[in-house]
This record gives C-alpha cells, structure tokens and sequence, in this order.
C-alpha cells in the first residue's frame, strides 16, 4: 500500500515538473515581445522609450538568456514568487489569481459535483424505465453534445436577454464594491447562476448517458444473471450493478476535470465572469507571461491533485486494483 | 419420479419469427438421478436448462410443464418462479468465472443474498463453511474476492452457492467446457458427491462432452433440434444406442489406442435444419444414413426397450 502511494507520489511529481516546463516554455513561444506592446501602449519618445524597455526587461526578468529565465523561474517558484503581471503592472501574479480563484472554484465546484451526483442518479433511474429511457435520453445526447459556448449564449439569450432574469455578464453588478451584505452576496448569486447553469447541463447529460449505459452493461453481466438464477430480488442487482458502474465514473470524473477547466474557460469568456479563464484570455491578448504561467500553474496543480485524489479512492472503492497493488494471490 | 417435464416449448422470439430452440421435450428424472444432457451446439439443451430456472424477455414459454416433487413450477410466472430458485431449482451456470460479483467479497456476497432471500446467514453459513472445506476449499475464500481465486476455486465456489439451499432439480449447465483436464475431472467428482451427500436430489448436466458424461452421469438424453431423440442409461447409451443420431455422435469420439493419423475420425456430415421454420418429420432426416420414406412423418419420442426411449422409426 505504502509503496503504491510513494510511486504515484513520484509520478505526480514528475508530471508536475514537465507540466510546469512546459507551462513556463508555451507563453514564450508567442510571437512578439510583452514589454514592447506594453511601451507601445504608452507612445513615448523613442529614446525614453529604450530606457523604459531596459528597465521593464530588467525588471521581469527577460534580459538574461532564457536557460537563466528557466531556473530564476524555478527558483522563485520554490519560493512563492509568481513574479508581477505584465497587464496589470506592478500587481503581482499571485495576488491576481487569488482575486480570480474563488470565482473559478465557485463556479466549477459545484458544476463538477453537482452535474455528477445528478446525472448519475438520472442515469441510473432512466435505465430502469423504458418510456424515460425512450423520451428524455435523447435530450441528454443534445445536451452533452452541445458546446459550452453555444448553450452558454442560448441560456444568456434565453434567460438574460428574452426573459430578463439574470444578469449577462460579469460577477456582480457594476455599482457593487466586493463587500460582506445581502447586496452584494444576491448579486454575486444571479451573476454565478448562468455560468453555473451552463457548465451543469453539458455535465449532466454527459454523466447521464454515461451512467444509463454502464447499468444496463452491468445488468446484463453475468453476474446479474446468476444473480436472477438463484432468485434474488432485483433490488439486490441494481444495487451491485449500481455499485459497479460507477467505478469509471469516478474515473471519469478525475479525466473530466481537465475538460471542464477548458470549459470554464469559455463559459467564464461568454459570461466575462472574472474567474481564472477570462484571466487566461486577458494574459493571451496582454502577452503576460506571468500570469499565463500562473494561471496555468493552478491549472497543473488541480488537475493534478484531482488525479491524486481520485487514484486513492479508487483504491478504495475498486478491490482489484488493490490486487494489483500487492501481487496476485493464488 | 422427482422431476417431470411434460411436452415443454419454449422459442426464441425474433424479428424473423419464432425461434423454435426447445419443441417439446417430455421426460423425468428420479430422485438421486444424474442426467446427462447433450447435443450439438443449437440443439436446444442449454434453453431446456436456461427453461428451467427463468425464462427471460428474449425467450417466449409456449407449453408444457414442469414439476417438482409433484407440485409444478410456475415457468411462465417469472415473480412467482424467483421463489422457487436457489431453493428448489438452482443453476451452476456456464459462466463460473465470472459469476460472482467482482468488487463483492465472496462472504458478503453470499449473505447479501441469503438476506435478499429472506433466509438468516447465520444457520447456513456454518454449512456452507463446511461444504467449501469439502471441496477441498479453504474457508478463507469468504474473506478473498473473485479474482483473488483460480478458475477451478471459482467453479467450486459457484458450485457450493448454488447447491447451499439443498435443491431438488439443479441444473449445471457446460460446467467443465472452460476447465482443463484434471479439473473437469474434479468438478465430474463434486457433482457426483453433491449428490451422494443429499446436497441435490436430481441433477441435469447439460454439456457436448459426451465422455464426461459417461464418467458421472447415471443417464444420458441427447438432444437434436429442439427434440429429444434417445433417453436411456448410461450403459444403454454408450452400447446400445437405438438412434442413429446418436450412434453418429458416439462415433465422432475419439478412441483410446486408435492412431489418428491412419485413420480419420468421422464426423457427422450437414448441419442441423434451422430452427426458424423446420421441416416436418424427422429432423434429423437430411443427415441421417438411414433415412427411408417413412421418415417424412415425425416418429414419436416411445420406449423401445425398459428404460430406454428413442424417437426413431428404425429404433
């Protein structure tokens, strides 16, 4: 057990330092050069503006040569240090993302979970009634094949433009400073709603389909059948049935999360909603290499935590895989 | 007679129509009786077991009846027949290995379904801690799951399980066809001290290894398109089978001594008719060496000598 552990740890450990090599390498394979865009914003003269490029370069930290940038980066990433935002100049990387996490965990949070408890359970209760079966999984189909922008823009046409219920875009209304009152917390809700919605239903029918799948796989394994043989009620069936279908749905959970973090991306773009993909965005358009990096750097680690998480549950709730673990037996 | 099955029908629904995969097979099997029942693939033995414990949704009961210490098995009343399974009629299924549920350990499976039954855990669990050391198991395979076991543990396994309740007919169905050698011969060996010990009262056991057949069962039926053709002892079967059918199958065996190399083993030309819409008369007709006019008409399923039953005009 002990070793399975230490070996994942070391393989997560590894993915993370290729994943972030990668992460540091790909914002700077984008033509162009941050710190001229951002002096060409200002318009300056031309000899004020070397020494404004010389001292911005120095102070990010891009004069040196590039293999110096790798390990400066490693360096202040082991300390903390995500470096200053090219776009919102002189704030630093960290404290944009942390203004930009809640959002993004907020909205996604509840998507994931939310959108998995229930198209599971719809799934599993549509594969045992054929008229539901027959009706209401086509609409799931539509749903999970769908792109997030797409039913993004329809349910914001629908409901913020048609119907006027919610708001269109952003976290919160526009005369509201970030604050703890009833005020701020309802905007903050209608302006979480959409986005949330969006995400849940593309889930939902996804983990439907899914899960009606594997149950009907499931019932009819063998072991259901002998089950039925020797005369037990189906209730006992569908519960090991239920039991066993949803082991690759935790899986799949763990795979989705990736998917879901691209999706958030547009969702949040659709919706302007200030969370970690309109930061992404601004980052790409801003050439800021430092909080493109930093964004992604949260990215990896919740992915990858993610994984981490979901491998020891599996271990959990799947006894073959803990065969594995020790060697067969016998 | 502990078992008796009267003119029993079940077809196969398909889009094309009626599948006629068991057409009427009438027959009884003695308390403490081993039934072999063999055939070629599509010959209808495995529907007759399958008929037996549940017809399910792709299989239509057309007629007949079956029973069982004289009061008869609702076949075609699937809620009613689920009471009577395990505890009167129990099945070793084809699919021994992977019968079990994979992520359930052995124990708990067990007492989830003994609760699901109705039936307390705790007064058969004992037995059933005595019948697995029986066949040579240990009781630490409650605590193992299914993979954790070898496939010959797992047959076992399935084997205890099913006869826990002590049934009256169990039916056990291709139960060696997955085995190797040394173990089909110890699986032969459990069904014959299952019943020996009264863990059964009559047993069916369905395969297309005729040879196996001759080590444990006491009678043999062989099936042929959906109809019985000859029903006898075992001896009876072996040396003096009536039915051409059958002589053709005994002779597509392999000898002991007899070098193959010089001499080609025969088997038996054609193929069985479809089962869609046959052909009236004998079905065996078109294969059969023996073959005359009179064969047009269906010869009846009669006893041509004590205890031996053959549906064959030249019988």
């Amino acid at each position: 057990m002990r070793r399975y552990f230490t070996r994942k740890f070391l393989i997560y450990l590894l993915t993370f330092f290729f994943a972030v090599s990668i992460d540091w390498a790909i914002p700077r394979f984008m033509p162009g050069d941050p710190v001229q865009s951002m002096l060409s914003r200002a318009a300056l003269h031309p000899e004020s503006a070397t020494a404004m490029y010389d001292y911005y370069s120095n102070s990010f930290g891009l004069d040196v040569p590039i293999w110096r940038q790798y390990l400066n980066f490693w360096g202040s990433l082991l300390q903390g240090d995500l470096g200053t935002s090219v776009w919102l100049y002189p704030q630093p990387v960290s404290s944009v993302i942390a203004n930009a996490i809640p959002y993004t965990l907020a909205l996604m949070l509840p998507a994931i979970l939310l959108s998995w408890w229930a198209g599971n359970s719809f799934g599993a209760f549509a594969a045992r009634r054929k008229w539901l079966d027959n009706t209401a999984l086509p609409f799931a189909y539509i749903l999970n094949s769908m792109p997030y922008m797409w039913l993004g823009i329809l349910l914001a046409w629908l409901l913020g433009s048609v119907l006027d219920i919610f708001p269109l875009s952003g976290g919160y209304g526009y005369g509201l400073q970030p604050e703890w009152s009833l005020e701020f917390i309802g905007s903050l809700l209608k302006h979480w709603f959409l986005p949330f919605a969006s995400l849940f239903l593309v889930g939902f029918g996804g983990w439907a389909i899914g899960m009606r799948n594997l149950i009907i796989y499931e019932l009819e394994s063998d072991y259901s059948h002998y089950l039925t043989a020797l005369g037990a009620p189906q209730r006992l069936i569908r519960r090991y049935a239920f039991r066993n279908a949803m082991l690759p749905q935790v899986t799949g959970l763990a795979l989705q999360i990736g998917v879901i973090v691209a999706g958030a991306l547009v969702t949040e773009i659709v919706f302007s909603y200030p969370g970690l993909g309109n930061l992404i965005l601004q980052a790409i358009n801003n050439e800021d290499y430092f909080l493109l990096q930093g964004a992604f750097l949260f990215i990896i680690i919740g992915v990858l935590i993610a994984n981490f998480v979901i491998d020891m549950v599996y271990v959990l709730v799947d006894p073959r895989t803990r065969t594995g673990m020790r060697g067969a037996t016998s | 007679m502990s078992v008796q099955v009267k003119d029993l029908k079940v077809y196969y629904r398909t889009l094309r129509g009626d599948v006629r995969a068991l057409d009427g097979a009438s027959f009884t099997i003695a308390d403490g009786e081993i039934m072999g029942l063999a055939g070629e693939s599509g010959c209808g033995k495995s529907t007759l077991g399958r008929s037996l414990i549940a017809i399910d949704g792709r299989m239509r009961y057309v007629g007949g009846s079956v029973s069982l210490d004289g009061a008869a098995l609702p076949l075609d009343d699937q809620a009613a027949m689920a009471r009577h399974r395990f505890t009167a009629v129990s099945l070793v299924p084809q699919y021994a290995m992977s019968a079990m549920n994979p992520t359930r350990k052995i124990g708990k499976l067990v007492t989830d379904l003994l609760r699901s039954r109705g039936i307390a855990p705790d007064t058969v669990l004992g037995e059933f801690r005595r019948r697995l050391e029986l066949v040579g198991l240990s009781t630490d395979v409650l605590a193992r799951y299914p993979i954790e076991l070898s496939g010959g543990m797992k047959q076992r396994v399935v084997m205890v399980i099913s006869t826990l309740l002590d049934p009256s007919l169990l039916v056990a169905d291709e139960i060696t066809s997955a085995l190797d050698v040394s173990t089909q011969k110890a699986v032969a060996e459990a069904v014959v001290e299952f019943r020996d010990r009264g863990f059964v009262a009559s047993t069916i056991v369905i395969t297309h290894d005729l040879s196996i057949l001759v080590q444990m069962a006491d009678s043999i039926m062989i099936m042929y398109a959906g109809k019985p053709v000859e029903r006898a002892s075992t001896d009876a079967v072996v040396s003096s089978s009536r039915h051409p059918y059958t002589r053709l199958l005994l002779s597509s065996l392999p000898e002991v001594g007899v070098r193959y190399e010089e001499h080609r083993l025969s088997g038996i030309a054609g193929r069985p008719p479809s089962l869609l819409n046959p052909p009236p008369g004998c079905r065996f007709r078109d294969r059969c060496p023996l073959a005359f006019a009179k064969c047009a008409e269906e010869p009846p399923f009669v006893e041509v000598a004590p205890g031996h039953s053959a549906a064959c005009w030249k019988a």
